[in-house]
């Protein structure tokens, strides 16, 4: 059975290392600052003991006041997993940092995402839309597009 | 004298038999080697995630259908434990078994027009692949007995499955498991020593094990790189805990290692069916789950071993009868990312195979 670790538990952890990273955290996942969602995530990857070396998936989620970002992180060394959030605020031109020099299974779902949810990834290194053609306007996913 | 040559760009696709679907590769050759590749997709974006939305639980389950339509049946699976999941809904016995059933027969047949698709590739042209429809034309037959349809079964149903199977099923499965074996054995006869393939597929288009976890392959991409992944095994959902099973596992990632996996894996889809068969209790096929229904304001990941990799399905709920967001975790898309790492510095012939050889759904990829 994969472990579903706990979210407070390792925002301790990550609350010691990087202060001011946690937002909030539950038992079944974690908020991280997007400020520091880079450094966390290098830690998460590299940290021994964690290892979270395989990102199952990316997906955002438009709650009207901030986007959510989910970051699905497994370790098949372990045999565990943890779900880590972080949150965007505006609706013009989110950015969030992108994770594709840690994990490089992030590429397309990075590109989905800007292009259904239009939430920009800082560092991508082919930041365009992937489904949709160039001169789309808009991103369907996001709840006031209708 | 040495010649002055240039880079040459070429499109494959979206309409080319070699790719399975409306899928496009822009390939950078220098003569014959391929430089540089860019796999542009989206020609069969339907926004199911979004009509998703404006649904009720149950009416979405036949869009699931309509993913990866070689495996429908593992598509139901996917998105009925993961809304189970959610709304904390359990499920008869009787129909746990059915759904393994279901599922190892689906992806028998996933891995036959897999393979055989890719023999095809190949140069095996059709010979190989009219063998394994002929055998996938059985489990569509069986499919059909349950159902009512050979495509989009739309069979699963939250907190069950839609019917219980009819008196011929069982006599009709027994007898195609028992075929089946000895069909395996003759693909193997015919293909896994065949020099031709063998010249054709190893060492050719090999995906490192470090590079297939950091590109979160899944599925037989991944397993053939020598990760012993298998999601039945590492996180068992429905009653895969309860089957003696092994995961076959390649060693160094190349086209063939993905060719033998499937043919492995098929086999041990066989001794499943053939363990459910023996243990399958009697009783109701379907819990009473009322047609509308508000799960709890949250969220569930419901994943399975899909036969093309990790099918996830991410939903959260508002409370309301339709889910706030539904997310699908496509393998055939996140699989296609080592595609380019895999064909750079192959010829364009080779191309094609190393693109045969990840067995991808387009309908799953652009959904």
């Amino acid at each position: 059975m994969t472990v579903a670790l706990s979210g407070k538990e390792i925002a301790t952890k990550l609350e010691e290392q990087f202060p001011g990273s946690i937002v909030e955290s539950s038992q079944e996942s974690l908020v991280v600052n997007s400020e520091f969602l880079l450094p966390v995530a290098t830690f998460l990857k590299d940290a021994p003991g964690l290892d979270f070396n395989y990102l199952t998936s990316i997906t955002a989620v438009d709650y009207y006041d901030y986007f959510e970002v989910v970051y699905q992180l497994t370790s098949i060394e372990h045999n565990h997993s943890l779900i880590v959030k972080t949150r965007c605020y505006g609706r013009d031109n989110p950015t969030i940092p992108s994770v594709v020099s840690l994990w490089r299974g992030a590429d397309f779902q990075e590109r989905e995402i800007y292009d259904l949810m239009g939430i920009r990834f800082d560092g991508h290194p082919n930041m365009k839309r992937i489904f949709l053609w160039d001169g789309f306007q808009g991103h369907p996913l996001r709840k006031d597009y209708l | 004298m040495a010649l002055k040559t240039e880079p040459f760009v070429i499109n494959i696709g979206p309409q080319h038999p070699s790719t399975h679907g409306v899928f496009r590769m822009r390939l950078t050759l220098d003569g014959e080697v391929v430089i540089d590749l860019e796999p542009v997709i989206g020609y069969l974006h339907r926004g199911i995630e979004k009509l998703a939305e404006g649904r009720t639980y149950t009416q979405n389950i036949p869009f699931t259908d309509r993913l990866d339509y070689l495996a429908s049946m593992s598509n139901n699976l996917a998105y009925v434990l993961a809304v189970e999941k959610l709304a904390g809904i359990s499920v008869p016995e009787r129909a746990e078994y059915l759904r393994v059933i279901m599922a190892e027969l689906q992806r028998i047949a996933s891995h036959l027009v897999g393979v055989g698709c890719f023999l095809n590739d190949c140069g095996a042209f059709f010979t190989p692949l009219l063998y394994m429809i002929r055998e996938r034309e059985k489990i569509l037959d069986l499919f059909d007995m349950v159902c009512g349809q050979r495509l989009t079964y739309n069979y699963m149903r939250i907190g069950g499955v839609s019917h219980d199977i009819p008196d011929e099923f069982l006599p009709a499965l027994d007898k195609f498991v028992r075929e089946m074996s000895g069909f395996i054995d003759e693909y193997d006869q015919l293909l896994a020593k065949n020099e031709i393939l063998l010249a054709r597929t190893k060492g050719v288009g090999i995906l490192p094990k470090e590079l297939a976890i950091n590109i979160s392959a899944s599925g037989p991409v991944l397993r053939s790189s020598g990760v012993k992944w298998d999601i039945r095994k590492a996180d068992p959902y429905s009653i895969y805990d309860r089957f003696e099973f092994e995961i076959p596992t390649g060693s160094v990632g190349d086209a063939y290692d993905r060719y033998w996996v499937r043919v492995q894996e098929m086999r041990q889809s066989v001794r499943i069916i053939q363990q459910a068969m023996e243990q399958l209790p009697s009783g109701e096929v379907l819990s009473e789950v009322p047609h509308l229904f508000h799960p709890p304001v949250g969220e569930a990941y419901g994943h399975i071993e899909a036969p093309k990799g990790e099918l996830g399905f991410y939903l959260v709920s508002d409370n309301s009868i339709a889910p706030y967001r539904f997310h699908i975790r496509a393998p055939s898309l996140i699989n296609l990312t080592a595609l380019r790492d895999m064909i750079i510095g192959w010829k364009l012939a080779d191309a094609i195979i190393v693109f045969g050889s990840i067995d991808i759904c387009l309908a799953e990829v652009d959904r």
